[in-house]
């Protein structure tokens, strides 16, 4: 049967992509930023997966305003990179694992996650880069395959945290039933504190980012609770996407093991953190 | 069985909430948007870019506030952020200079603030 070993939550902010394909990562503005993720992909390196679930959503690249799925699963064998506009990332393609989505659709379908499955996706830097903050130099091929997970956290309503948090324990639960003997690791992407548009644009919330850093490992119900207003007044319009992050943690145990987490600002209008957890603590019995 | 009206989305003063009705309003302009990601479709655009925008079937005050790089107004109109983002690409623009809009600041002056730790929530 499959497992999960591991969880990675990262921002996904374009810029951290863009600062890694021009080579800027030790300039001033960014030093600190990649020094941080430094010990997250050195334990990586060591525990390479047999397929990853990204969480993440798109930024008007593979899909638009005119289908807005709440949750969503990729099921291609294959994800093209977008060009977003100012040419495409040059990192790999991405490979899928069909034979894994199909499982998932059926089982989070049978426990009542009624998904949009999307047969075809190009994706754009919300896989992409945190793909790049876990492996920095992909050569040909990213580590492993991947399944997107898209959410809508673009348009209100976006889902509600609790639901984020129980879908991701269905898929925990979903992985656990995969019968093929397989490491899996889920990636929660997205925030942290940020607003890009009107008189609040360029907000941090540096005391909602570290209750939200520590409770992500330890309560993550406490964030499940949250309600959605609150995420949009204090980490921002654009900051309510840290609800992905839930998905990641829900799939994991009751219990992890934190290997590392850093936080950093600003990654251009962003509080950007990394958080890394080992799914294979020891449990209550 | 009780039923309970969802309560909207929330008045966070400073904060566009891009909603569902947001999402009606800016429909076509957002696909306007979204089309730019071709450099075909940058140079037809840059070509003429009212024609553009009545190809996409933009409102007039929506095509005004395109064709004067009105931001704040795009956002009023509808215009999601990321995708109003893809215009800002066209002219070699960020989103730091987008802030400095929003914020009635230089991008220089967004940027020095964005490095000083943002805009403090509170």
């Amino acid at each position: 049967m499959a497992e999960v070993v591991w969880g990675l939550a990262t921002s996904h902010v374009p810029s951290i992509g863009a600062a890694m394909d021009r080579g800027k990562t030790e300039t001033p503005d960014w030093r600190g930023l990649f020094d941080g993720y430094a010990p997250a992909r050195e334990w990586l390196a060591q525990h390479r997966p047999d397929v990853a679930v990204v969480v993440y959503n798109d930024h008007a690249n593979g899909i638009d305003l005119d289908v807005v799925p709440t949750f969503a699963i990729g099921t291609a064998e294959h994800y093209a990179v977008a060009d977003e506009g100012f040419g495409r990332r040059p990192v790999p393609d991405v490979v899928g694992d069909a034979d894994l989505s199909l499982h998932l659709v059926e089982s989070l379908v049978d426990e009542g996650f009624d998904l949009t499955v999307f047969q075809e996706l190009e994706v754009d830097h919300g896989l992409t880069v945190p793909l790049s903050v876990w492996t920095p130099d992909p050569g040909d091929a990213w580590p492993c395959p991947v399944v997107p997970l898209l959410v809508n956290v673009i348009q209100y309503p976006q889902p509600t945290a609790a639901r984020c948090y129980a879908l991701g324990q269905a898929l925990g639960r979903a992985i656990a039933s995969y019968p093929v003997d397989a490491k899996v690791a889920v990636l929660g992407t997205g925030g942290m504190s940020h607003q890009l548009a009107g008189a609040r644009a360029g907000l941090i919330n540096p005391e909602f980012d570290a209750m939200f850093l520590e409770a992500i490992e330890k309560d993550p119900e406490k964030l499940a609770r949250i309600p959605r207003a609150d995420y949009i007044r204090d980490a921002g319009s654009e900051g309510i996407e840290m609800i992905m992050w839930l998905i990641m943690r829900g799939a994991m145990n009751e219990r992890v093991e934190k290997v590392h987490s850093h936080y950093f600002v600003p990654a251009s209008n962003t509080a950007a953190a990394i958080a890394l957890f080992d799914n294979r603590a020891p449990q209550d019995a | 069985m009780s039923a309970v009206a969802p309560s909207g989305p929330p008045d966070v003063p400073g904060t566009p909430v891009f909603d569902g009705r947001t999402s009606r309003r800016g429909l076509r302009m957002n696909r306007m948007f979204m089309s730019l990601r071709t450099a075909a479709a940058r140079e037809r655009f840059s070509a003429d870019e009212a024609a553009y925008c009545a190809e996409f079937g933009l409102s007039p005050a929506q095509r005004e506030a395109v064709v004067a790089r009105d931001w704040q107004a795009m956002i009023d109109e509808g215009g999601s952020i990321f995708y109003v983002y893809k215009l800002a690409l066209v002219d070699g623009r960020s989103m730091q200079y987008l802030g400095g809009v929003f914020t009635g600041t230089s991008e220089a002056e967004f940027v020095a603030a964005m490095r000083a730790g943002g805009h403090r929530h509170g």
